[in-house]
């Protein structure tokens, strides 16, 4: 400490503090939502509940209220935003990726799909798709992937895993990591060729593409944005990507994405019969 | 039931045997350096796997990163069953059916609803077994992920297009497990109905596991 040093004591230190603020970064919330810039057409700027950017490697957490529309941009071109959900009534109903692809007859997650629980019941629906495709079948990076890639995943380094992400985004929402289930990592088309083969197109996509989501029940979601675990690229590729939520309507009894399938419409049937109280 | 009869191609001693009944919940420690024979004795019989590592259960089955690490979704011979901390909990070694399935997953009551109709809702369910199976040892619903059907058939089209279709599996066929480390198995003997992952019939399965070399 020298005489020179602008916060050797209290008053120093909370102006120095306090001269941070209105800094700019990209990964960053927007502070009230409500001042969210660039939103959909027709979105009201007050109908904004959340808007933030979330880091290469960084992650978030929200609770959605059962109606809300959750947009992922693709800011980019090169995000790979792996997603746990949960029922924030009672998170021990949690997105079924096996029952999500089982249920639809599909592997292939897009418009129009539905993210089923383990309970039968919707989550949230893909209502609007500009993407080329996401992957439910290869999961979170980890410590033990990212190490062999990149040398380390540790949390604190400049290579996070995934899963490590999930650990501290659910810690503060009272879970830990029993509670990481099988997840759907979006902007990162995986398909599956006749052979079983995993075939992933890792991109770098088209800038700006994005998927809309409609919360189906209140819901809790977990992203984490890590550069997907079957990536073949040496360094940690992986570009900002924003989450940005708006109220919306709970889905009406003549929604087309609620009537498109006799086993999808069971779904909504079951999450309708789950609010009956 | 313990059945005796010998098993001359499996290395060591036999330190367990036994038939699981249809429909019915099975959990076993195999320690490692074990392997675990599944015996489907009247064909096309589903076996719903999780594995849970006995140190730190929190340590479990992960059916994405077994499919991301060997870049397929079907199990075979050579197939690491890894955990989601990305360790090899089991060894897929001999196995007289050419590939098993891990993106199914379980049949559960609630499922049921959606794929069948409400009224298969009270029909017995896999995920009722997990969840029995798991409870003596503590673990409850949150510990539940996506799960191993052994002997089960699900395709997957050009299009994305999967379903549970007629199985690929005979009376006597098998797989072998060699467990990387002491593991916690836990079995649902499907006991499913309304499709054809056990030929519309659930019959018994016979778990054998012999002390490796």
């Amino acid at each position: 400490m020298t005489d020179s040093s602008t916060t050797a004591d209290p008053a120093g230190a909370r102006a120095h503090a306090r001269a941070m603020a209105g800094t700019r970064v990209e990964a960053m919330p927007t502070i009230p939502a409500t001042a969210a810039t660039d939103l959909p057409p027709g979105i009201a700027s007050d109908d904004v509940v959340w808007d933030e950017t979330i880091a290469a490697g960084g992650y978030a957490a929200r609770l959605l209220k059962r109606g809300s529309r959750l947009r992922l941009s693709d800011v980019h071109g090169d995000g790979a935003v792996a997603m746990l959900v949960f029922n924030a009534e009672r998170p021990v109903e949690r997105l079924n990726v096996a029952d999500t692809v089982k249920v639809q007859w599909n592997a292939y997650l897009g418009a129009g799909r539905l993210l089923l629980s383990d309970m039968g019941r919707v989550m949230m629906s893909v209502i609007e798709d500009d993407t080329k495709g996401h992957d439910a079948f290869c999961g979170a990076s980890n410590m033990a992937s990212n190490a062999r890639k990149y040398g380390d995943g540790f949390n604190h380094g400049a290579h996070p895993n995934a899963r490590d992400r999930f650990v501290i985004a659910l810690a503060k929402y009272g879970m830990n990591r029993r509670d990481i289930h099988p997840c759907i990592t979006w902007f990162k088309p995986v398909s599956i060729a006749a052979d079983g083969a995993i075939e992933l197109d890792v991109g770098p996509h088209r800038a700006g593409q994005h998927v809309t989501l409609r919360a189906e029940m209140d819901v809790i979601v977990v992203l984490a944005n890590c550069p997907h675990v079957r990536d073949p690229r040496h360094d940690y590729a992986v570009t900002p990507v924003r989450a940005n939520a708006w109220r919306g309507a709970i889905t009406p009894e003549n929604d087309p994405v609620r009537l498109a399938t006799p086993e999808g419409l069971r779904a909504f049937e079951n999450v309708e019969d789950y609010y009956r109280r | 039931m313990i059945s005796n009869t010998p098993v001359p191609d499996l290395p060591g001693k036999i330190v367990h045997d036994e038939v699981v009944a249809a429909r019915a919940p099975w959990h076993h420690l195999v320690k490692k350096g074990e392997t675990l024979r599944i015996v489907d004795l009247e064909g096309n019989q589903a076996v719903d796997f999780l594995i849970y590592a006995a140190a730190d259960d929190a340590e479990r089955y992960s059916a994405q990163d077994t499919i991301a690490a060997q870049g397929n979704v079907y199990l075979t011979t050579g197939t690491q069953l890894l955990s989601n901390e990305g360790r090899a909990m089991m060894t897929i070694g001999s196995t007289s059916v050419v590939r098993h399935d891990t993106i199914g997953g379980a049949c559960s009551c609630e499922s049921n609803t959606l794929r069948y109709g409400h009224h298969t809702k009270a029909q017995h369910a896999c995920v009722d077994n997990f969840l029995l199976a798991n409870a003596d040892y503590g673990r409850t619903k949150r510990d539940m992920v996506s799960n191993i059907n052994f002997f089960m058939n699900v395709p997957v089209e050009a299009d994305g297009s999967l379903g549970i279709v007629d199985g690929i599996s005979a009376p006597g066929l098998h797989v072998d497990l060699v467990a990387d480390m002491d593991v916690v198995v836990v079995v649902s003997n499907c006991p499913q109905i309304n499709n054809p992952c056990n030929g519309f019939n659930p019959t018994p399965v016979r778990m054998i596991v012999a002390a490796g070399q």
